[in-house]
């Protein structure tokens, strides 16, 4: 499996992300500055976690409008897969590859701490190594993931099964709507998702939930 | 040009001696722009003039340290090639005036001096001080202190894995704010701030200079009184997506060769970067302010030369070398200019508007400052054990303790903080030290910040050992092995003797204890003046203390991992109740002798625990310090949810103080009983003190696991986690 992880100014899990590549699927991914014109050739693009340009406007805004960022629009519609972790969702979010958007944590505060997840939804080919329902707990660090949409958007999301992952009962660090961590585009090939499942690749680190989603892609993608 | 009176002088935090020392080394009055860099480089900040003379007498050196202090930052080899960097600096007095930026810039400031010695930041610690938490203004500089530092650090995507926070209300008027960065570098691509040879492109790079920050350096050297606030302007604001993309771009610039020395613009700026680069490098320097990047219009020479903008870094190149650094500062959108050529005139020459500004010998600024012996008198240190009510019930004392500001859980300030960016965090806050990686190896860094500052009040020298000890015994508490250290020593007025007294007396217990613990200090800072209308802070030498895992896959935490292990005590209990906890938690007393600390026991039983850790013959251990016996155990069952149950032998009149009493030197650990007779008989033979306390598990039916023993009656760890985990949400909340 071929990968590329972006970076943008202020990415800051380009390498956390580049690590669980190599390590899940044995090779090196390509690291994609954001100023290039194209991403090389790939069967995964990652945009990864961080505060790109700060996010000194809203989270993603500038990212957004990166020159790549046309690049992986194309490749998106034309069926590339895409995974976008924390800010990576964020950028997801505002080039509207991704319906909704992600506000302020509905404490007002960054939240750092391993998070229980449900897996709601494993037709996907970022899930289908998990087994439905299944629990999981992936870290969370964000101050700005509380998910938002309009209620047509939501039951939709719902209804197509587009909501991959959800926040375990009692567990939403952020207040999002319906619990919602996780979700995916109607072609079902753009995953966002404010959790990090890179982070959970080593049991030294606390766990290793997050290895199915990279073993999905390597099975979807062979 | 302005005449130079009196009043400017003193205004320049100068007094009449200092002003005449300047007018003989430059063989003329200064002029204003000359003022202000004298008056900043010989500011207690930048020239620790008082402690200077005391601070020589530390142990500095041993075969591991690669790097002492004098330069950015201390550095340590740590075998395969590698080092670590690292070192503690303050920002106390801009985080009471502005809590959220002023710790903001402390963090990017100790990083700034991490990253321009090569490294790659990969650890923050904080050790935070603030005033009771009854005081009107507590709450606001927790909420501001600790969102900025997450503000900066999570941005920056350096995990923030460790610290403390302690209230008293000697902090009331003066908070502290004691930041840590720890880096990774490789041994041969240290970088120094030695600017050698004359000729050589002087180049400016990060953000621009503003008006913000003139005269940090010289607040934080007074002390302070009503019209602080006032001092608003002098606090810097941080930008941590540019010292973001400045750290990225000086470590792609640091991987060719073009760099001689290199320096972060901290402290006075501009002003203290150039001058002490030409300093170090036996050479002299010429900038021109017209080249300086500018935020702002109109700025005048006096303005740049001690404005202290944040994210910027100036740094000698090899000649001809100018280019190839432009396009990688450019290619993070970063400015560069080169504003500067080293000379070898030995002397700092400034040129603004195309006319010379100031010229001065550098040497002026540096080693000609005033060192002074100030007068001091060493208190004598307070003696005796307090009275305590011997009747009063255990169980109801332990939950006080748990529940008490200093000694609840501190997860509502680190959950602010990621602790988990860069993948490497394996053992995360909550335990005795924190333990990060060194990416792409088994080893693993360990790292602690320790200092209990009623025991420095009690006995200034005691406390300072006492201080060296707990970081060290932390560090031994994960199975580490403790390199090296930096130390941060926040102290009041020095021209006060007593206070004088406390800084001389507490230099003197760290120098011993290092030098005991083979514990070389290797960077650090002072900050003096802490004090409000009059009234100094409790001594706070904060020690930072680094360590080395070889492997870890063999390491200790503080979490019980099985019921039915035997709970082993090393380290003797001996009751030591005086400034304790229990006493001023329970009893409302802060009196009585510090607890005394024996370096040889404390070495004996910390190389015994750690040489159990390595053989993997144990994986669960805690220091026992704040709090005592019990409360340490209470900890490690809370962590993992596990009971235990607690027998000691005891007569009545001394049950309390052995289950809460402070001695030093010790550990409890939790293993498989058949390990533990082996290893308490290894102990015996050692020469190390063990006991076998009790047993891991203990549930009640209705009420899960539970805390128990002879003489405590069973409580439920519900009951102590409510207690422990609650009091900080709730009160901040409030």
């Amino acid at each position: 499996m071929k990968s590329a992880v972006v970076v943008f100014p202020a990415s800051n899990c380009d390498r956390d992300a580049a690590v669980a590549l190599e390590q899940m699927t044995g090779n090196k991914p390509h690291m994609v500055w954001h100023a290039d014109s194209e991403v090389p050739d790939v069967d995964l693009i990652v945009l990864p976690g961080g505060f790109s340009y700060g996010d000194y406007l809203r989270c993603g805004a500038m990212a957004s409008q990166s020159r790549v960022m046309a690049d992986i629009k194309d490749k998106a519609d034309k069926g590339a897969l895409v995974l976008g972790i924390c800010n990576g969702f964020q950028v997801l979010t505002e080039t509207h590859l991704l319906p909704g958007a992600l506000i302020r944590n509905a404490g007002l505060k960054f939240v750092c701490r391993p998070v229980g997840l449900e897996v709601v939804e494993t037709q996907s080919s970022f899930t289908r190594k998990y087994s439905h329902g299944q629990r999981v707990v992936f870290p969370v660090a964000h101050g700005e993931g509380n998910y938002i949409a309009d209620e047509e958007t939501l039951d939709r999301l719902e209804g197509e099964g587009r909501v991959v992952f959800r926040y375990a009962k009692g567990e939403s660090p952020n207040g999002s709507a319906r619990d919602i961590a996780g979700i995916i585009n109607e072609k079902r090939n753009v995953l966002g998702l404010m959790p990090h499942p890179e982070r959970v690749c080593d049991p030294l680190l606390g766990g290793t939930d997050g290895r199915a989603l990279f073993e999905s892609l390597i099975e979807a993608l062979t | 040009m302005t005449a130079i009176t009196t009043k400017i002088v003193r205004d320049h935090g100068l007094n009449e001696a200092e002003y005449e020392k300047i007018r003989s080394l430059l063989g003329r009055e200064p002029n204003l722009v000359e003022l202000g860099v004298f008056s900043v480089m010989w500011s207690e900040h930048c020239s620790y003039k008082s402690t200077r003379a005391h601070l020589k007498k530390l142990p500095t050196k041993a075969p591991w340290v690669l790097q002492g202090p004098g330069e950015n930052a201390g550095v340590v080899d740590i075998g395969d090639g590698d080092a670590v960097v690292f070192k503690m600096e303050s920002h106390n007095h801009p985080s009471f005036i502005e809590p959220y930026q002023g710790a903001a810039t402390g963090v990017g400031g100790i990083m700034r001096d991490v990253f321009t010695m090569g490294a790659r930041p990969v650890a923050m610690l904080n050790s935070l001080r603030f005033g009771e938490p009854s005081h009107p203004k507590t709450r606001h500089l927790v909420s501001g202190v600790v969102s900025g530092i997450g503000g900066y650090g999570n941005c920056m995507g350096v995990p923030t894995v460790g610290g403390e926070v302690n209230f008293h209300r000697s902090y009331n008027g003066n908070i502290l704010v004691n930041a840590m960065c720890v880096g990774l570098a490789r041994r041969d691509n240290i970088f120094l701030s030695a600017a050698k040879g004359a000729g050589n492109p002087v180049v400016y790079v990060g953000s621009k200079t503003g008006r913000d920050g003139i005269h940090g350096a010289t607040m934080a050297s007074a002390e302070f009184n009503e019209d602080s606030e006032e001092k608003r302007p002098t606090v810097q604001v941080g930008d941590p997506f540019t010292e973001k993309l400045l750290l990225e771009a000086c470590l792609e610039l640091m991987a060719t060769d073009a760099i001689i020395a290199i320096q972060d613009m901290g402290a006075a700026g501009l002003t203290s970067s150039s001058s002490e680069m030409a300093d170090k490098g036996g050479a002299g320097i010429v900038i021109d302010l017209d080249k300086v990047p500018q935020r702002e219009i109109n700025m005048t020479a006096y303005d740049m030369m001690l404005s202290e903008s944040q994210e910027r870094m100036l740094a000698v190149l090899k000649p001809g070398r100018e280019a190839e650094a432009e396009r990688i500062f450019r290619k993070w959108e970063l400015d560069f200019a080169v504003i500067g050529v080293t000379t070898d005139t030995h002397r700092l020459i400034v040129k603004h508007k195309g006319e010379v500004v100031a010229d001065m010998p550098v040497n002026a600024l540096s080693d000609a400052a005033p060192v002074y012996e100030r007068p001091f008198v060493k208190r004598a240190p307070a003696t005796g054990t307090p009275s305590f009510d011997a009747s009063r019930p255990v169980m109801e004392s332990l939950l006080k303790i748990l529940a008490a500001p200093d000694m609840c859980s501190k997860r509502w300030v680190w959950e602010q903080y990621d602790q988990s960016v860069m993948a490497d965090t394996v053992q995360m806050p909550g335990g005795d030290a924190a333990v990060v990686r060194v990416h792409g190896s088994n080893k693993g860094l360990a790292m602690s910040t320790d200092v209990t500052p009623r025991y420095c009040r009690a006995d200034p020298y005691e406390g300072a050992k006492q201080a060296v000890a707990e970081c060290w015994r932390n560090l031994t508490a994960v199975g580490a092995r403790p390199l090296a250290v930096t130390d941060c020593l926040n102290y009041g007025n020095p021209e006060k003797p007593e206070i004088m007294g406390e800084i001389v007396a507490g230099i003197e217990g760290l120098g011993e204890a290092c030098r005991a613990l083979d514990f070389p200090i290797v960077s650090g800072n002072c900050s003096l003046y802490n004090e409000t209308q009059g009234e100094g802070i409790l001594p706070t030498p904060t020690i930072g203390g680094v360590g080395l895992l070889k492997d870890v896959n063999r390491m200790a935490t503080i979490a019980f991992k099985r019921e039915g292990d035997a709970i082993v005590l090393i380290g003797e209990p001996k009751g030591h109740l005086g400034q304790s906890v229990y006493l001023r938690v329970v009893e409302g007393k802060e009196e009585g002798a510090a607890p005394p600390v024996d370096l040889a026991v404390e070495k004996k039983n910390g190389d015994f625990v750690r040489g159990l850790i390595e053989k993997g013959r144990i994986d669960t251990v805690h220091d026992v310090s704040d709090g005592g016996l019990l409360v340490a155990v209470a900890e490690m069952a809370l962590s993992a949810n596990i009971g235990a149950g607690v027998r000691l032998k005891y007569s009545l009149d001394t049950f309390i103080s052995l289950l809460f009493g402070e001695d030093q030197g010790r550990y409890v650990l939790a293993v498989p009983t058949d390990e533990a007779d082996r290893i308490v008989a290894d102990a015996a033979k050692a020469g190390v003190y063990a006991q076998q306390l009790g047993y891991t598990g203990g549930l009640s039916e209705r009420e899960g696991p539970v805390l128990h023993g002879v003489g405590i009656p069973p409580i439920a760890l519900t009951k102590l986690r409510a207690a422990h985990e609650g009091w900080l949400p709730t009160y901040m909340k409030a």
